[in-house]
């Protein structure tokens, strides 16, 4: 269970650029929720990524996992309980290693690197039957360098190699967005496929509110660093992208112009 | 001729592992690390600062290493925990061990010729006749030491962290690792190859001198494109030991543009300088050229 307290962040505090990115945020996201994240540009869904992940500190708030206090921990420490795919495909790989020691370096998440053998024969092995399983046409270049691969298929090793550890948090960071939109579905397809394998507990933010309907048991949107919408259950499932255009009136008192205050 | 190519040859070896350490920041950690031009020197200073106190030369080489990682500890301190810019940071150490390396010396230049060496201990030990033919079989000893060394060691996890850590430092945190630690280890790694090169090449020049260092990271990355060049497949081992090829074929061509009488040794530096800014350059045009085709192929 992830629980979120009294979260808050400003960028550039007491400058003309003040941003309160997020405020007093409170969340609590039970075992197994998997969680579409909508929101305009600059609503603060990715500062809310950032600082569950560590990328950036908070000013204020604790974030608990489990009822561990991760708010002071570094990053690559809180990597022991979160996996993550981020929205630019080079960035969740390393281009220089082959796509068995990438997904040898994902194994070890959490874990103290040694000075034994970076990937075993088993490993390999293992590798290759699970690459098998995902029909990505990858297992038959296992030993090739991932800078070699498009895009589309980047991603999907990101997202093999963030739950290969089965994190306790999986954050999917607009992971589908730099993809064309075949492969964008067919890496959403893979999402969820691992994500009801597993029953990974998991938050999805997205620009595409079809898909924020699709997927997931619940739905939550962002406003100026606070969440004014948090759906769920049979209610969620019924609802359509005019539900939620009024919601967001009610919710904020204005009217929608257009869409793409939601969309982008 | 003859000479000349066993001069080169016994040079480039020992020349070679300075090449290696620039290697691993240039290319695998995608630094670049300065400090190698004071741990160069540092290396030598140390090392005749021993020998000349009669310390035995195999240890006074190893005192060597040790002195040589500290300084990159150094850097990569200053780099990761004070958020100085690699190349500042480098920059920093190297000027601070311009002073630490005369301190260590006493003075600007420590002669060996009264002393044993490695050259000399190799020489007695095998009956040979010139201290360039002990430098041969201890170039060949210790370059293939290393390579056998740094193969393992980047394929073991922590190798791999730190080859990734270069490539991608946000990749790594997100998967755990403490980017700061693969940054400062990888520094060390290099410099005290670094310091160990600065070491074997004092004993072969016979001094250890205050300026030793100087350009030492411009010549590193000559043999370093140059074995680029010629093992364009790379894999570690091929890569590393076309560094050592190219650290030959370096010295080859400086002992043949020196002996040509147009350029004086003094205008080595320049010419160097001018040699690495032009292959840096083809390099980079070929990169153009390859990233066209494959923007073509999509």
């Amino acid at each position: 269970m992830l629980k979120i307290e009294n979260l808050s962040k400003t960028f550039n505090a007491n400058t003309v650029n003040e941003k309160k990115a997020i405020q007093n945020l409170n969340i609590t996201i039970n075992d197994g929720d998997f969680i579409t994240v909508i929101g305009g540009n600059g609503a603060g869904k990715s500062t809310l990524l950032n600082l569950i992940s560590g990328t950036i500190p908070s000013d204020e708030g604790t974030i608990t996992i489990d009822n561990i206090d991760i708010s002071k921990q570094k990053e690559y420490k809180r990597a022991a309980y979160i996996g993550r795919v981020f929205q630019d495909p080079m960035t969740g790989t390393c281009a220089d290693l082959s796509i068995e020691e990438n997904l040898s370096l994902a194994k070890r998440r959490g874990k103290k690197r040694t000075l034994r053998k970076g990937l075993t024969s088993e490993e390999k092995k293992e590798y290759k039957s699970l690459l098998g399983s995902l029909n990505l046409g990858l297992e038959t270049r296992v030993s090739s360098k991932v800078g070699l691969l498009s895009g589309g298929q980047r991603q999907a090793l990101t997202l093999l190699m963030a739950t290969l550890v089965r994190p306790k948090l999986l954050l999917l960071d607009e992971h589908t967005a730099a993809l064309d939109p075949k492969t964008a579905a067919k890496v959403l397809e893979l999402t969820t496929k691992i994500v009801e394998k597993d029953k990974l507990t998991t938050l999805m933010i997205t620009h595409n509110m079809k898909d924020a309907l699709k997927y997931g048991n619940r739905l939550i949107m962002m406003m100026d660093g606070k969440i004014i919408l948090d759906i769920s259950g049979e209610e969620k499932a019924k609802l359509t992208v005019n539900d939620l255009l009024k919601l967001f009136e009610q919710a904020t008192g204005e009217e929608v112009v257009n869409d793409r205050m939601l969309l982008v | 001729m003859v000479a000349i190519l066993i001069s080169a040859i016994s040079q480039g070896l020992l020349w070679a592992i300075l090449a290696i350490g620039i290697h691993i920041t240039y290319r695998i950690l995608d630094i670049s690390d300065l400090t190698s031009e004071g741990s160069f020197t540092l290396g030598a200073a140390v090392c005749a600062s021993a020998i000349v106190n009669n310390i035995p030369p195999i240890i006074a080489v190893f005192m060597a290493i040790i002195a040589g990682s500290l300084a990159g500890m150094i850097t990569g301190l200053l780099h990761t925990k004070l958020q100085i810019p690699s190349l500042l940071a480098g920059i920093l150490s190297m000027t601070g061990l311009y002073s630490i390396n005369l301190r260590i010396m006493g003075k600007a230049n420590i002669p060996l010729n009264m002393s044993d060496t490695l050259l000399t201990n190799i020489k007695d030990l095998l009956n040979l006749g010139k201290d360039r033919d002990a430098a041969i079989i201890l170039g060949i000893v210790v370059c293939i030491i290393v390579i056998i060394l740094l193969v393992w060691f980047f394929n073991t996890e922590f190798g791999y962290a730190i080859v990734a850590t270069g490539n991608n430092d946000k990749m790594i945190r997100a998967n755990g690792i403490n980017s700061d630690i693969t940054k400062i280890a990888g520094l060390m790694l290099a410099n005290a190859l670094i310091a160990l090169s600065g070491a074997l090449v004092c004993q072969y020049n016979g001094y250890a001198d205050v300026q030793q260092g100087i350009g030492a990271i411009v010549i590193g990355l000559a043999s370093v494109i140059i074995g680029e060049v010629i093992f364009r497949n790379r894999n570690l081992i091929m890569s590393l030991s076309g560094i050592v090829i190219g650290s030959i074929i370096y010295r080859l061509i400086v002992a043949i543009v020196i002996n040509s009488n147009y350029v004086s040794a003094n205008d080595m530096k320049l010419f160097t300088a001018i040699i690495v800014a032009a292959a840096l350059y083809l390099a980079n045009l070929d990169l153009k050229k390859k990233r066209r085709v494959k923007h073509v192929e999509d």
